[in-house]
Parts: structure tokens; C-alpha cells; sequence
């Protein structure tokens, strides 16, 4: 693979990412509240006193969520922290009722772990994780409502968010773009977050520098709240170019908060380092350290799924798979439940059949349909079902394809198409082999020429055997006649 | 006035109970003297139908046999608890006409009890005094004068400085108190009551306006050992909605009150003599020590060698702790909101600010922000917490020779209002006893033990060891019983 690099004027430039991924954690609850985190409420409609800050109010930690960070700290094989506390970061904002975010600073529930990246390129990168720690979110402000004050929804206010912070250890757009994707991927196999980038359930600040190939690090800057793998990659772009030509014009990079606006695809200036908030972190006094025991880690542990990189594993050392059915399937744990859901019915035994089917034909169809798999129109079970036809001989590959399109149109089972239709293939040797004396005599200048060492031809002849019994013909005993006639 | 005032929390259980009066009668008489005893300015709000009403719920429940523990008993509540539908300030503008949808853990067990509400007793501004003074809703006086003809108006202490004049004046047999740095144990001692301060997470905080989280606690102030035995039993107890309560059955201490010190050895702290303190302190502390020891403790003197700088940390932590805290009242949800012409959210803070918090409020504020701020907070809050863990850790080496520790309260008799508040230092000063076991969470009673020769009230203060309430509670009584101390201020309002 070819190093990522900025072409400057002084020459090349390598780029330094760095990311803090937001997740927001799976939980009917907030991280110290007891108020719903249901997304899409009418504002203002899930608060509890505390998340609105009210006199008096304390907060009282929400078990699941710290569960949630443990088991994604777990899948990405990072250091668990039995000893964790809990910070406040101090600023004035209108979302923020507090004044205050519950925050880990000094010690977080998570420290280092790791991700492993596949690369389109088909080269491999471990990038490093820094730290987990769980945090509140803030509510959100909405500037359409009146002419002159803005309104805060307090609807998110105190939802529970991991902060996954990277290590600076990627060097190109699409190596963000693939840790991003492989951490949602992990996120939503552990069902620690959905995942749902839209509705900012993951959003990610971004960490840019840059420097001369194998030079010290450069200083960074930090482009806040992006929310989409495209994003991500554009700010990284938009940044590297912007800063090579900073520096080659003669300037430096000052440190300092951007934003991106995605109608230009840039970024521009928050505020600078000295104006920077002061956050005055300390220990927050209404939270005792939190101290987790054995036996909670054990059952973190023990409730984790099967995570992707080991599931691609077993795809192709143990059921078979190639190396691109198993990266497919195993990308989104969506389409890794649904093919096992469809194993199960099926058998291990035909996971390589059932792996083409799906990466080829399901997923053909749910393009041309534009569908998900979540709403695809064929079940597990329905696909299991046609599949053990072909298995069991009763449908040939291409009866196969027209039993799908029937079963995709009418929604009907696959053997009920079969009967009802009669598509079964035939295995009928005597039908066979009258229609093969049809084509052997429709067809003697071509059959000549096969005799004569053109052996290509042999496809046309299959092609017309299977023609004339409208594909019903078991292709294997068609091949084994047809050699046989021909001969 | 009625006699009936003259009965405090026990007396009027009992009383109720075995049907020598009505607990509408007690209500009436406290009313009555509530309403009498404005000038006092304890109260700032007053809730009679409250206190009637449970008053009523009271002599219906001794009819029926459902008494509760505190039925017919009408107490004051300390403006920092929320009350569900009753103002809450804090002693704050900021939180003029606030009016809780909940009601606090400690209001509401004491509620539950079968206690009715009085009305909601003034104090410094979201705790943060020493006189009362900071209030935004005017002075308390202290029902005492000096001897010497004057009426120089002086202090009820404070914070909790309505609490202290309200059972002083007679006009409550029992209020709650807060106390962060001292705020029941120097009112109470300024006001001849007692008062004592649970061990850090007996009481749970929940919906207890915050001042410093990690040193508010709730406590009674009453007339005598036992009514504060008996209300600290009823306020008492875990929350899973205070995640610092302590998850422990409430001891009987009412029960198990014995006023017994036989096999005890109380410590006298060597550092706790300092310097500038008035003779009269001294002399009272040493009556004090011949009490416990006539009572059958063995006296032993410690030492305490961090205690001088026990008021420099409690001077970072709790002013950092309220900067944070006092951080929600910003104009947006609730409370004060002043909103300048043309002016932004950056605008509106600060003039809701401004407006709303007063003079001590911003200094404390500035104290916190600063210590808290980058490039200052090892040098100070961390330092602060360092000096706190020294200061719990002396504790700990004391209570290896003794089982309690006795002290005078404050260092000095109550003064005259307006005499102390351009020196906050000297304001301070007032808490030098009362912060070390603050910031070691210990349970302290202040008791009262004699007069000055002002006539002023001087309180003792008995600190034990965590969660030892009983030992305090029962030394107090011991020493309650030797002190004999019946004097009151002679009703001039």
C-alpha cells in the first residue's frame, strides 16, 4: 500500500489523526436518572429534576451504562479499571444545566486497548485506544422557535456517552474511516450503541496534524461533533491541506477548536487555545469512586458476544468461507445475525453455498430493491428453506434464482413455489437424454466441430439441453449425458 | 405566654400521647408565638395551616392508635430543605418565590413522622456565614442581650441562624439545621440550644440545597440532648437518591440514651487552645472537663497537629465545592432571571448574577473558581484535600487513646451584628473549631455550658468517632445534666 501523503511545495507531508469517538451508551435510562433516553420525544418531555439541575437534585449512577462501557471496553481489549471516579467539568452554557458535565478526567473506567483495521488495500493496521470514560451528554438548543431567544431541549440532557479516545495513530482518511466503521461495528455487536450516526448517537471530534515523513509531531487541531465517516474524512483532507499550506506560507498551527460546515466541506476557527474554557475539573463530592468487583467483570465478560474479527475467523478456518464472504458477513452484526439465524435452519455444513447465496443473490436483490437487511422481504428461515431445496437436489441453480424472484414478488414460502409450479428439477435420464438426441441432431455442424477438438462448445450444448426443459434438468446428470452422447 | 411553648419535642410526644393536651393546642401556641416573634425575622416564610394540619392528623391518629413518632410535634425547617409547594430560597434572592416540585429526604422523613411545619427558618445565603447576616431576606436577631443595659442587637449565629433563635425564642421545640463548617454547632452554642451534626451520609442530601457536597450535613437543633436524639433518629436513614448516604440501619438513640460516660476517655486537643480566645472560653472548657470527669471519664489529653490548617483547606474545598454548585443558578429554568436589553446568554448570566447572589455568595465564588482554576488547583484544592486526609488521620490516632474529644464550640460569645462583616477573616475565625471534624465527616454536638459575664450563652462541642453518635449524644447528656443549664433569654420582641 501506498503511504498517504500531501504533496506541498517543500514536498511531502504526512498527516497525524487522532479521534474521540462520542457513543452514546444503550440504556432505557440516563446515566444518572431515571428519565427515558427515547430519541425523537417532543422536547423537554424526558427530564427528571436532575437532569434539568434543580436545587437540591443528585445524581445516582445508572449501572447498566457503566455495564455497557465495561463490556466495549472488554471487546476492545482494553485494560479495565476497578477503580474509576467521577469529574466535573465546569462551563457556563445554556445546554448544559448543570453547569457542569459528569465527566472521568483523572480516572476513567477504561484504559488502553486496541482495534484492528482491514484496509480496502487488504493491508492490516492495529490502531491504539487511549481511554474510555463515560460522560453526560448535554440537551440541545433550537434557534427556529422564536424570533429573538433560543429554546433548550433537555431531552438528552445526562444520556450517558462513552468517549472513546484514540491514540494518534492513524495517517490517513481511510484509516479513520475504517476505524470508525470497525468501531461501530464493535459497538453494535456488543449492543453498547446503535450506532446510528444520524440521530448523533455517534459523532466523533477530530485530530489533525501534521508533519515531514517520520518528523516529531506537529500541533493539532481539534474539529468538534462530525458525524459521518464522510465527514470525518473530508475534515481530515480539508485540515491536512489547509494546514501543509499554513506552514509552507510561513505560518504555525496554533491549537485550537474548529468546526466543520459540511455545505463547504471546511473547516473555520471555534476558539483559540487562550480561549480556551478553563474547566476547572475536580473530583464531583455527590459521587463515591466507583469500584467494580469480580463478579460483575466476570458477567460483563461472560455476556459478551462473539466479535467480529474472531467470527470472520471462524468463517473461514472453520466453516469454510472465502475471505471475502466472511469480511462481508461479519461486518455489521445485522448481517451476521441474520446469516447464522439462517445457519441454524440450514446447517454448517452448507455455510459456504449459503455465504455465495447471501453475499451475491440477497444482497444483488436488496441493492436492486433498495432495501436493508432489516427490511428485506426474504426471512432467515424463507432463505434456509430454499437453500435446503437446492442442497437436497429438488431446485438447480438457475430454478434456485427464479424460485428467489417469485419468493421476493409474492412473499410465498420457496417449497410452496416449488409445488405449486412444479419448477422441480428432474433427474430423469430418459427425459434427459431424448431431449439431448433432439439437440445432438438439431444442432450436427457444431457437433462435429466438438468432435473435431472445439471444446468450448460443450457450454452451448448445456445451455441448449437446459433450454428446452426450461431449466429443470439437474445440471450434473445433464453434464454426465451430454459427455456420454457427445463422447 | 402559653406554658404549653415551654415543652419541647419529647414532652410534647409524650403529652400528646397520653392526652394532657391537644396537638392543635401545642400548634395554636406555637403559632401564636411565631406570630409574636417577627421581630426576631427567624422565619421567612410561616406555614400555620401546615403545622395545624398535622397537628390535626395527630390528635385524630391518638384516637384511632396510629401515633407517630413526632405526632403533634411542630417543628422549623431550615430554608435550605426543599418543601414540596412551600418557598425555598437558601437565604438567596436568587431563589425568591422558588417553590419545589419535591420535597427534601430529611423534610419529608420528618413529615412522615407525624411532625407538622412551622414555616421555613432563615440563614446565610446558601449557607455561607457565620451570623445570618448574608441573608438575602434580612437579619435574624438573637433572642439574648448582654447584661449591660444596651440592646446592642447581636447574632444568633449562623448559618443556621433562624434554626438558633427559633428554638431560643421559643418559638419552635425543634428545627432542622444544616451544618457544612459549624452551621448548627456555632448557632446553637451562641443561642444556649443544642445541636449536632450526624456523621458525614447519615442524613441524605437529596433535595438539601447544596452549598459543599462533600461537607453538608443535616442535623437537629433543639433545647436538650434528648429532643435532638429524637429528631436526629427521625431525619436519619439511607436514600438510594443520595449516593454519600450511608447504607446502615438508623441506631435507637433515643433508647439507648444513658447519660453514662463511665469507661470513656475523652480527649482534650492540646491545638484547640489558641491564642486570642477569651479567658471566659477556657474557663468554661475546664467546668466543662470536671463534668465529664465527675460523670466517670477518664480525661486524657491529644493532639490533633494538623487542626491550624483545618480552616485554610475548608476555606479551598468548600468555596471550590459551591462554585460548581451554585453554577445552576444561571436565570435559565428557574429562579431569578434579569435579562438585559439587547443582551445575550453571556449577558443574562451575568446580570442574573449579579443580581441574584450576594456579596459573601460571589466572594466564595471567586474563592472556588480560583483554586479550582488551571495552574492553581495543586497548589490549592489538591493541597486542601491532602490537608483534609491529614486532618481525618489525626482523628484516627486520637481515637487510639480516647473514645471523644471535648472543645469549646466557637471562640467567642455571640457579637453584635454588623461587627464582624467587612472582616471576613474574622468571620471566619468564628469556625475554627467546628471545621476539623466537618472535614473529617465526625458526628459533633454542641451543648450548652454556661453564661459569660455578658450573659451570653458558651456551648461545648463533644466530637466522637464515625457513626459513635450514641457516645456523643450520651456524654452530652452527661454533661446536660451537670451544666444544669436553664437559662433564657428574657422575652424583649
Amino acid at each position: 500500500m501506498s503511504d498517504y501523503r500531501i504533496q506541498g511545495a517543500t514536498g511531502e507531508w504526512e498527516v497525524v489523526i487522532g479521534l474521540e469517538v462520542h457513543a452514546q451508551v444503550t440504556s432505557n435510562a440516563k446515566l444518572f436518572s431515571g428519565a427515558s433516553t427515547e430519541f425523537g420525544a417532543e422536547p423537554n418531555t424526558q427530564v427528571a429534576l436532575v437532569d434539568a439541575a434543580f436545587p437540591g437534585m443528585l445524581p445516582v449512577l445508572n449501572g447498566e451504562c457503566i455495564r455497557q462501557a465495561v463490556r466495549t471496553g472488554m471487546a476492545l481489549e482494553a485494560k479495565i479499571n476497578k477503580w474509576s471516579r467521577f469529574d466535573r467539568k465546569n462551563y457556563f452554557y445554556a445546554d448544559l444545566p448543570q453547569g457542569y458535565q459528569i465527566s472521568q478526567l483523572y480516572h476513567p473506567l477504561v484504559g488502553e486497548g486496541e482495534i484492528h483495521l482491514d484496509l480496502e488495500s487488504g493491508a492490516t493496521k492495529t490502531v491504539g485506544v487511549e481511554r474510555i470514560h463515560v460522560e453526560q451528554d448535554a440537551g440541545k438548543l433550537m434557534h427556529d422557535q422564536h424570533p429573538s431567544f433560543s429554546y433548550v431541549d433537555l431531552n438528552r440532557s445526562g444520556v450517558a456517552l462513552m468517549e472513546i479516545v484514540s491514540k494518534p495513530d492513524m495517517r490517513s482518511p481511510e484509516e479513520a474511516g475504517a476505524y470508525v466503521r470497525k468501531l461501530r461495528a464493535i459497538l453494535r455487536y456488543v449492543g453498547s450503541c446503535d450506532g446510528n450516526m444520524e440521530q448523533g448517537s455517534m459523532r466523533a471530534d477530530v485530530n489533525v496534524s501534521v508533519r515531514k515523513p517520520g518528523a516529531e509531531f506537529g500541533t493539532r487541531t481539534e474539529t468538534k461533533n462530525v458525524n459521518s465517516v464522510r465527514f470525518i474524512q473530508a475534515v481530515i483532507e480539508h485540515e491536512a491541506r489547509r494546514q501543509v499550506d499554513v506552514i509552507e506560507d510561513g505560518g504555525t498551527i496554533v491549537q485550537e477548536t474548529r468546526l466543520f460546515d459540511p455545505d463547504k466541506g471546511e473547516t473555520r476557527s471555534l476558539r483559540s487555545k487562550e480561549d480556551a474554557h478553563d474547566y476547572r475539573y475536580f473530583p464531583d463530592p455527590d459521587l463515591l469512586p466507583l469500584e467494580l468487583g469480580d463478579a460483575f467483570l466476570a458477567e460483563c465478560r461472560a455476556s459478551l458476544p462473539e466479535l467480529p474479527d474472531a467470527k470472520r475467523a471462524r468463517y473461514e478456518d472453520e466453516l469454510g468461507m472465502s475471505a471475502y464472504n466472511a469480511a462481508v458477513l461479519t461486518a455489521d452484526v445485522t448481517t451476521a445475525r441474520w446469516f447464522e439465524a439462517l445457519l441454524d435452519r440450514l446447517g454448517a455444513e452448507h455455510a459456504q453455498r449459503a455465504s455465495n447465496w447471501v453475499a451475491s443473490e440477497l444482497f444483488g436483490a436488496l441493492n436492486r430493491l433498495g432495501r436493508s437487511l432489516e427490511d428485506s422481504p426474504v426471512t432467515p428461515e424463507g432463505a434456509a428453506e430454499l437453500l435446503a431445496l437446492v442442497a437436497d437436489g429438488t431446485l438447480s441453480g438457475t430454478l434456485a434464482k427464479q424460485v428467489f424472484e417469485i419468493m421476493l414478488e409474492t412473499g410465498q414460502g420457496a417449497a410452496a413455489i416449488v409445488e405449486e409450479r412444479g419448477l422441480k428439477q428432474t433427474s430423469d435420464t430418459g427425459a434427459i437424454e431424448a431431449v439431448i438426441a433432439e439437440v445432438i441432431a438439431a444442432n450436427q455442424d457444431k457437433v462435429a466441430e466438438y468432435r473435431g477438438g472445439k471444446d468450448k462448445l460443450f457450454g452451448f450444448f448445456v445451455g441448449q439441453v437446459m433450454r428446452v426443459m426450461a431449466g429443470k434438468a439437474n445440471p450434473g446428470v445433464v453434464n454426465e449425458l451430454l459427455k456420454k452422447a457427445l463422447g | 405566654m402559653s406554658a404549653l411553648t415551654d415543652l419541647g419535642v419529647a414532652a410534647i410526644r409524650d403529652g400528646v400521647a397520653a392526652g394532657d393536651f391537644k396537638a392543635r393546642e401545642v400548634a395554636e401556641a406555637y403559632i401564636a408565638n411565631v406570630e409574636q416573634g417577627r421581630a426576631l425575622n427567624a422565619f421567612v416564610v410561616e406555614t400555620p395551616e401546615h403545622a395545624l394540619a398535622a397537628a390535626d392528623a395527630a390528635d385524630a391518629a391518638r384516637v384511632s392508635g396510629d401515633l407517630k413518632p413526632l405526632s403533634g410535634v411542630p417543628l422549623g425547617i431550615k430554608d435550605l430543605f426543599c418543601t414540596k409547594g412551600v418557598q425555598t430560597t437558601a437565604g438567596s434572592k436568587m431563589l425568591e418565590g422558588y417553590k419545589p416540585v419535591y420535597e427534601s429526604t430529611v423534610s419529608g422523613n420528618l413529615l412522615a413522622a407525624g411532625a407538622g411545619m412551622l414555616g421555613k427558618l432563615n440563614m446565610d445565603e446558601f449557607a455561607m456565614g457565620s451570623s445570618n447576616e448574608t441573608s438575602a431576606f434580612g437579619n435574624v436577631l438573637s433572642p439574648w442581650r448582654r447584661n449591660d443595659g444596651g440592646n446592642v442587637a447581636l447574632t444568633p449565629g449562623g448559618s443556621s441562624g433562624g434554626s438558633a433563635t427559633a428554638v431560643s425564642a421559643r418559638l419552635a421545640p425543634g428545627v432542622t439545621g444544616t451544618d457544612t463548617g459549624g452551621s448548627i454547632r456555632q448557632p446553637a452554642a451562641f443561642t444556649g440550644i443544642t445541636g449536632i451534626k450526624p456523621t458525614y451520609g447519615r442524613c441524605s442530601r437529596y433535595g438539601m440545597v447544596a452549598f459543599a457536597s462533600s461537607l453538608d450535613q443535616a442535623g437537629p437543633m433543639a433545647r436538650d440532648v434528648r429532643d435532638c436524639a429524637i429528631l436526629l433518629e427521625a431525619m436519619a436513614g439511607f436514600d438510594p437518591k443520595d449516593s454519600t448516604s450511608l447504607q446502615l440501619d438508623v441506631p435507637k438513640w433515643e433508647a439507648n440514651l444513658a447519660a453514662d460516660v463511665r469507661g470513656k476517655k475523652v480527649g482534650i486537643p492540646n491545638e484547640y487552645r489558641i491564642d486570642g480566645v477569651p479567658a471566659e472560653i477556657d474557663a468554661v472548657w475546664e467546668q466543662g472537663i470536671g463534668w465529664l470527669r465527675d460523670a466517670g471519664a477518664e480525661i486524657v489529653e491529644v493532639s490533633l497537629p494538623h487542626t491550624k490548617y483545618a480552616l485554610p483547606a475548608y476555606y479551598i474545598i468548600a468555596p471550590a465545592e459551591a462554585s460548581s454548585n451554585l453554577a445552576r443558578y444561571d436565570g435559565v429554568r428557574y429562579g431569578l432571571r434579569v435579562q438585559p436589553e439587547q443582551g445575550g446568554l453571556q449577558d443574562m448570566y451575568e446580570a442574573t448574577r449579579a443580581a441574584g447572589f450576594g456579596p459573601e455568595v460571589k466572594r466564595r465564588i471567586m474563592i472556588g473558581t480560583y483554586v479550582l482554576s488551571a495552574g492553581f488547583y495543586d497548589a490549592y484544592f489538591n493541597q486542601a484535600q491532602k490537608v483534609r486526609a491529614l486532618i481525618a488521620r489525626d482523628f484516627d490516632n486520637a481515637w487510639t487513646k480516647c473514645d471523644l474529644l471535648l472543645t469549646p464550640t466557637a471562640p467567642s460569645a455571640a457579637f453584635g451584628l454588623g461587627e464582624k462583616m467587612s472582616d471576613p477573616l474574622a468571620m471566619y475565625l468564628n469556625d475554627v473549631f467546628a471545621v476539623p471534624a466537618s472535614l473529617a465527616g465526625l458526628p459533633a454536638i454542641s451543648v450548652p455550658a454556661g453564661l459569660d459575664g455578658q450573659g451570653l450563652p458558651l456551648g461545648l462541642q463533644i466530637i466522637g468517632k464515625a457513626l459513635d453518635e450514641q457516645s456523643v449524644l450520651n456524654a452530652a447528656l452527661a454533661f446536660e445534666e451537670r451544666a444544669g443549664f436553664t437559662h433564657r433569654a428574657e422575652a424583649w420582641w
